[in-house]
């Protein structure tokens, strides 16, 4: 499925904002996008697979709140980093 | 590379300032990393070219990354510092910022360390590519106890700092928790006792108590074996380890200076010479220099007596921080000395302290200095 990425993670696909990846459920997908872009992950989700802070999902335009949200090979992902401070 | 880098480690990038090793022409390299927070970035004496930096890019955490050609290209680290995952329902630590890192010691090429906030210590075995928790440390079942909570944190969270190796035995490592204090361990991390008798901490009840204090800079020599330097947030002391109790040599310093500060830098041959970078510990402590006139002092007499070195500084109303990392000094004759402000200005000496020249002006806060020789 289509995954879109912010701009501080296009380090990590070699500057594509739109990547593909597969995955049952939110955490499988995040361990396929991984698996492709390798420490993408660890940006996303800290060592407790808790989400880092001012990170959010969203599937078909819908915040997906918790990682075992199911997924469809149809939906669309979208990964949001707001930072913030200055 | 030339003959000499300063690494500057910013709020907002690295940078490199390069000159030959006679410090009279310097250009800048960088930014690496814009947009990211630096807080450390060090090169590796073992080998002349392998630098770590340790980085944070905004919200999305730390991570490690590794230049094998003295700067020109960097790869992150395959496996960054990070604590084991607890086991439900225990909620585990996750590291915020990696805060200080060191080569091992000279017989172990490739041995790295990393220390963390919270509170934490990391080892590299392949020159920081993938990082181990050091459990000794980590899963000490009084580690809770000594690094306090939330409220005994500066207010970027706790730190641990000041890693160094006895350069006389890679199984001796001396560590800065703050807050926590001084540790050392003798056996690789398995181990670790407090190190804090004669040390002052006015915020505890306790005024003998065993940890708790807040170093805010450790430094061993690194030619003379068993001195060490401390400018802890209660005053600047020396500890001779065949005495193994601090003494306050902080007092020696001008009463209307005092003795706080964050940065404290050795000599590299010398070890009864030392440089501090003084700043006003008073009322809400502002840790800006004292009426606005910085200064650094210098002993070099290991702390009897102290010297104000303030020739080419600003004669007033400047209102900067040196953090603790922010100071450091080359190996060369006569040593060159380098401090960089909180508004970002980086400033050399090249004798020693005598004389001060601003090498650059406008980069962003700076977090970090270390001066290497690249070979």
């Amino acid at each position: 499925m289509k995954v879109s990425l912010p701009s501080p993670l296009v380090s990590y696909t070699g500057g594509r904002r739109d990547v593909e990846a597969g995955g049952a459920t939110l955490a499988a997908l995040l361990e396929d996008l991984e698996r492709r872009h390798p420490g993408i992950r660890f940006r996303m989700i800290d060592e407790q697979d808790r989400v880092r802070p001012h990170i959010k999902f969203f599937v078909n335009g819908e915040m997906a709140r918790a990682l075992d949200r199911r997924l469809d090979p149809a939906d669309e992902i979208l990964v949001v980093a707001a930072l913030s401070g200055g | 590379m030339p003959g000499l880098a300063l690494l500057v480690g910013t709020r907002k990038g690295l940078f490199i300032l390069k000159s030959g090793r006679d410090r009279r022409r310097w250009s800048m390299d960088g930014p690496h990393f814009l947009g990211e927070v630096v807080n450390h970035a060090v090169l590796d004496p073992r080998d002349g070219r392998t630098m770590l930096a340790a980085v944070r890019a905004g919200h999305l955490g730390p991570t490690v990354f590794r230049s094998a050609d003295s700067g020109r290209t960097w790869r992150e680290a395959a496996k960054p510092p990070a604590f084991a995952k607890a086991a439900a329902p225990a909620e585990g630590e996750s590291v915020s910022h990696v805060f200080w890192l060191a080569p091992g010691h000279a017989s172990e090429p490739g041995r790295w360390y990393a220390g963390t906030s919270p509170q934490a210590l990391f080892a590299s075995d392949d020159g920081g590519d993938t990082w181990q928790g050091v459990e000794g440390f980590n899963g000490h079942p009084d580690r809770r106890r000594w690094i306090g909570g939330p409220q005994d944190a500066p207010p970027d969270g706790g730190t641990l700092h000041s890693i160094n190796v006895d350069p006389f035995d890679p199984a001796h490592l001396y560590i800065g928790l703050s807050g926590g204090g001084v540790f050392e361990t003798r056996d690789r991390g398995a181990t670790w006792t407090p190190l804090n008798r004669g040390c002052a901490a006015d915020f505890l009840p306790d005024p003998s108590a065993e940890f708790g204090h807040d170093p805010h800079c450790l430094r061993v020599h690194p030619a003379q074996r068993d001195v060490v330097y401390q400018q802890n947030h209660c005053g600047i002391y020396r500890l001779d380890r065949a005495r193994s109790r601090w003494t306050r040599i902080g007092d020696n310093m001008p009463r209307e200076i005092g003795d706080v500060g964050f940065p404290l830098v050795l000599h590299p041959r010398d070890p009864k010479i030392a440089w501090v970078f003084p700043m006003d510990g008073t009322t809400v402590w502002p840790r800006t220099p004292i009426g606005g006139r910085p200064a650094v002092y210098g002993t070099r007499d290991a702390g009897r007596s102290w010297k104000r070195l303030d020739e080419g500084l600003p004669k007033g109303q400047a209102w900067f921080t040196v953090k603790r990392q922010a100071m450091g000094a080359d190996a060369l004759d006569p040593v060159g000395l380098y401090f960089g402000t909180t508004n970002g200005e980086v400033w050399a000496s090249f004798d020693e302290g005598a004389r001060w020249h601003c090498l650059c002006l406008h980069l962003p806060h700076v977090y970090s200095v270390e001066a290497a020789l690249p070979r």
